[in-house]
């Protein structure tokens, strides 16, 4: 078990890492989907099976070809990458790394210096019925929310994403002043 | 001894959840925040997944389920946003949809 | 009797609807602005003709109680006797003729502009002030009233308040009589310490059981009175603003600035003439105030060029002659005076006013010339007026209520005052004719398009008839109300001295044909240059009034705030709009709008909270 743990961790670790660094956004999709699946991994590790099914039929499933069909209406091309490329230039990620390298130490210091948990780990599988009782039992007001949330999302998405012939003329005006002024950002 | 200690599971969550931020602050392309922010979302599911194996309790599966719908909705809300984006200033460079100057 | 409420009920609507509605149509709100004041004058008409056959005793209506403090009661009392008649006949009668005027005149004016309603508002909202200062049975409703028609004064003197003088003069007005509010309000805050009370009559019934005349507090509350009455009624030495009033609209002139406001001095000394009594060297001095008052302004008004100008000076003239009048006790005759003087001024007053507009707004007298032929109708509106203010023998209203006040001022023994008035009449004469010889005689020098229409014409008509002979036969019912202060001097005396008086008025009409009918030599030599120049400029300006105010107390005020513009209070008030200033600065850095900023801040602001939570 820890083994797996460690093995998929680090495969989770080294996707994410190509994830952020990448310049092809379908590259970096794919590398995405692989940390998904390797977190699904080590949920499977830990003994939350349930949780891993999700990891993999949601996350990696739903959501990311959602994504994916995104980029696939962006039209990106090899243009792309290389404006992506010209993007990623050390002076504008070192300051950014560094500032995360901080926030990394000092969460580790706090993993040292607090007291931990007593016990380990042993991966106790928990079955989906536990999960469903939690989730409908105590969980449900929770669960209602959720489904607000999700309502209201579809919602937003809608009115976000419609055709508006006004919208479109008022859009393809802005983008000309844009063009126009580069300097202005 | 068997078993892992927590600190392991939440310590490679820090390091996920870094990453993505780190991801976050260096990328212009909108769509690789919102990848980012996934990542950022899916390091908090395994923290409270860790969190949970310790107790060998449900709730931490709770609480990640309640991440996925949250994740999804954002997605949702986001990935809108960028097709507006795209739509209006043709380009999906988070920078160009500054207009405050301030 | 409740018909009494409607007279200020009907302006009162007039006013709210006009200013709910700003942007109804022109025609609209001149039927409104007009009507309401009309309704206004009907009301009044009922209320004295019942008040006449319910056999004339003061009437009181308490509305409601206003203000209840303590002891503090105020009621929101109506109370009716001969001289509040007297005062709403002229406020709603004048008022009505006067607003259907200025349906006609500022149609002219405007041209097309917007403002109609907002101009009719003002003035509804006036009269109803107005009224509440005349009816008002206490001294803080009077003050209510007092400080209404000081607003309207000021909305109308800048009413055009796109030009920047025209809101100076507003300015200007509203601060003068300000400083005279103030002493009223002393007054008022003593007379209540005092009496208790603030209610009129209660006042004057105490008065005399409290105070001994010649009472040192007697005096101070009589001195703040007329310090009040000095500033609405423009009298020295709170004179100087009405001239600059004059920036509002003709009808405005008339109204306001002759015909009711600048007469409410003359009402609350006539009103609380019970304390003046008990003040013998205060009341002395009102008769003084006024004597000055009369000849500077008459002086002044020998040397301006601007036809509105003149005028006002003339007014303050003759509520110098009021207060005069006042001061030597002949109440009866200061009313009278009152009365009269708003028939004729308003009549002069409107009567510019068409001129003005048939002449294309223009104002200055010497840019006129030889309107007579060009305007019949207004040339002898203009004459009927300006014989009243001269006072011309017999056949005009100014000659009965003028000379009472000359007669009355010599008979009851104040010599010196009746030489100035007399001086004072043969001025009102002389810059009178010159006024009407300049605008209306010698050569012509500009087109004018004479007014038409019925509320060109009634308003002037009735007005002029008002100022002949025929207005001095309106009785006034003040019997009773105020002493009557005349003395019966043998007959063959007076008859003498109102022969001398009238002989006076005609050689002032004498003098101005001499000098200005005809070539106008030698005057225009005289004051070509040299001490003659010097003296009308000195006369111009009013004798240097607003000069010496600038420099007594507008430029030795502004030097002491400058020189506390920056210390150390300063200093220290000006850390708090620093402090705010400078976080807005902060701010306004942080908001660039750029996600990535913001993410940035926001985890540093996590890595804080984690800092804290790990070392908390």
């Amino acid at each position: 078990m820890e083994f797996t743990f460690f093995l998929a961790g680090i495969i989770a670790l080294a996707t994410t890492l190509r994830v952020i660094t990448c310049a092809n956004p379908v590259h970096a999709l794919l590398y995405l989907i692989m940390s998904m699946l390797a977190l699904a991994v080590d949920f499977y590790a830990l003994g939350a099976a349930f949780a891993a099914t999700l990891e993999v039929v949601v996350y990696a499933g739903a959501i990311m070809v959602l994504f994916l069909f995104v980029v696939m209406m962006l039209n990106l091309n090899n243009e792309t990458v290389a404006r992506e490329k010209s993007w990623m230039r050390p002076q504008l990620w070192t300051g950014p790394s560094i500032a995360a390298g901080l926030l990394l130490l000092a969460m580790i210091w706090a993993l040292v210096t607090g007291s931990p948990a007593s016990g380990r780990i042993v991966g106790t599988e928990l079955s989906a019925n536990e999960v469903g009782m939690a989730l409908f039992g105590p969980y449900v007001v929770v669960v209602e929310l959720s489904a607000f949330l999700l309502l209201a999302a579809l919602a937003v998405a809608a009115h976000i994403g419609r055709e508006d012939r006004d919208l479109a003329a008022e859009g393809a005006e802005h983008g000309e002043r844009v063009t126009n002024h580069p300097g202005d950002h | 001894m068997t078993g892992l200690p927590i600190s392991y599971g939440i310590g490679l969550a820090a390091l996920l959840f870094l990453m993505g931020f780190a991801g976050l602050v260096i990328r212009r392309n909108t769509l690789f925040i919102l990848m980012c922010l996934e990542i950022m979302m899916n390091a908090a599911g395994l923290a409270f997944i860790v969190a949970g194996a310790q107790w060998q309790a449900a709730d931490g599966n709770v609480m990640f389920i309640l991440i996925i719908t949250v994740a999804a909705a954002e997605a949702a809300i986001g990935l809108g946003l960028l097709l507006q984006l795209q739509k209006r200033f043709r380009t999906i460079d988070i920078d160009a949809a500054s207009e405050m100057h301030g | 009797m409740s018909l009494l409420v409607f007279t200020l009920i009907f302006p009162l609507l007039g006013a709210i609807s006009l200013s709910l509605f700003p942007r109804m149509a022109d025609g609209t709100a001149r039927t409104i602005g007009a009507a309401s004041v009309g309704l206004s004058a009907l009301s009044t008409a009922f209320v004295a003709l019942f008040w006449f056959w319910s056999g004339g005793f003061p009437y009181i209506t308490t509305l409601w109680q206003w203000i209840s403090v303590g002891d503090f009661q105020v009621d929101f009392g109506l109370y009716l006797d001969g001289l509040s008649i007297t005062m709403m006949g002229v406020i709603t009668g004048v008022g009505f003729l006067i607003h259907l005027f200025a349906a006609w005149y500022m149609v002219h004016d405007l041209e097309g502009k917007p403002g109609m309603a907002r101009f009719f508002a003002y003035m509804n909202l006036f009269i109803v002030a107005m009224l509440l200062l005349v009816l008002g049975d206490n001294l803080l409703l009077l003050y209510l009233g007092w400080e209404g028609v000081g607003l309207c004064s000021y909305l109308l003197i800048g009413y055009y308040y796109e030009t920047p003088a025209n809101a100076w003069a507003a300015f200007k007005a509203f601060l003068i009589t300000r400083i005279g509010d103030v002493f009223l309000a002393i007054g008022l805050f003593l007379l209540y310490a005092v009496f208790g009370t603030l209610n009129i009559q209660a006042i004057l019934h105490l008065a005399p059981q409290v105070w001994s005349e010649g009472d040192t507090l007697a005096d101070i509350a009589a001195l703040m009175l007329l310090l009040g009455a000095c500033g609405k009624s423009a009298q020295l030495p709170l004179q100087t603003w009405l001239a600059d009033a004059m920036a509002g609209p003709t009808p405005v002139s008339a109204l306001i600035h002759a015909a009711t406001m600048v007469t409410a001095g003359v009402y609350l000394i006539a009103r609380t003439y019970g304390i003046f009594l008990l003040a013998p060297g205060i009341h002395e001095l009102v008769g003084i105030i006024g004597a000055v008052t009369l000849l500077i302004a008459g002086f002044a008004a020998l040397a301006q060029t601007d036809i509105k100008r003149a005028i006002a000076y003339s007014t303050m003239s003759q509520i110098g002659y009021m207060f005069l009048a006042l001061g030597v006790g002949a109440w009866h005759a200061a009313i009278f005076h009152l009365m009269i003087h708003a028939f004729f001024k308003s009549l002069l007053f409107l009567t510019a006013g068409s001129v003005i507009i048939a002449c294309h707004h223009e104002q200055n007298i010497f840019k006129m010339g030889g309107l007579r032929k060009k305007l019949p109708f207004d040339y002898w509106m203009f004459v009927i007026g300006g014989a009243a203010l001269s006072a011309l023998p017999l056949v005009t209203a100014g000659f009965y209520s003028k000379d009472a006040i000359i007669w009355l001022s010599l008979a009851n023994g104040h010599a010196v005052l009746w030489l100035f008035s007399i001086i004072g009449a043969f001025i009102t004469s002389v810059y009178t004719f010159r006024l009407i010889f300049i605008v209306f005689h010698g050569e012509q020098k500009t087109e004018a398009h004479a007014g038409r229409g019925l509320a060109h014409h009634v308003p002037l008509a009735v007005l002029a008839v008002l100022s002949t002979f025929i207005g001095a036969l309106i009785g006034q019912p003040l019997a009773g109300v105020l002493p009557s202060g005349v003395v019966e001097g043998h007959p063959w005396i007076e008859l003498f001295f109102e022969v001398v008086s009238s002989l006076v008025a005609l050689g002032g009409l004498a003098v101005a044909m001499a000098l200005y009918l005809g070539k106008r030599d030698f005057i225009t030599k005289s004051v070509a240059k040299g001490r003659g120049a010097e003296a009308w400029q000195f006369f111009h300006n009013a004798l240097g009034f607003d000069a010496l105010y600038d420099r007594v107390f507008v430029k030795p005020y502004l030097a002491v705030t400058r020189a506390h513009r920056r210390d150390w209070i300063e200093a220290v008030v000006n850390v708090i709009p620093g402090l705010a200033s400078a976080l807005n600065t902060g701010l306004t850095v942080g908001q660039t709008g750029r996600v990535r900023t913001y993410t940035m801040v926001m985890f540093a602001g996590a890595a804080v909270l984690l800092a804290l939570l790990m070392f908390g």
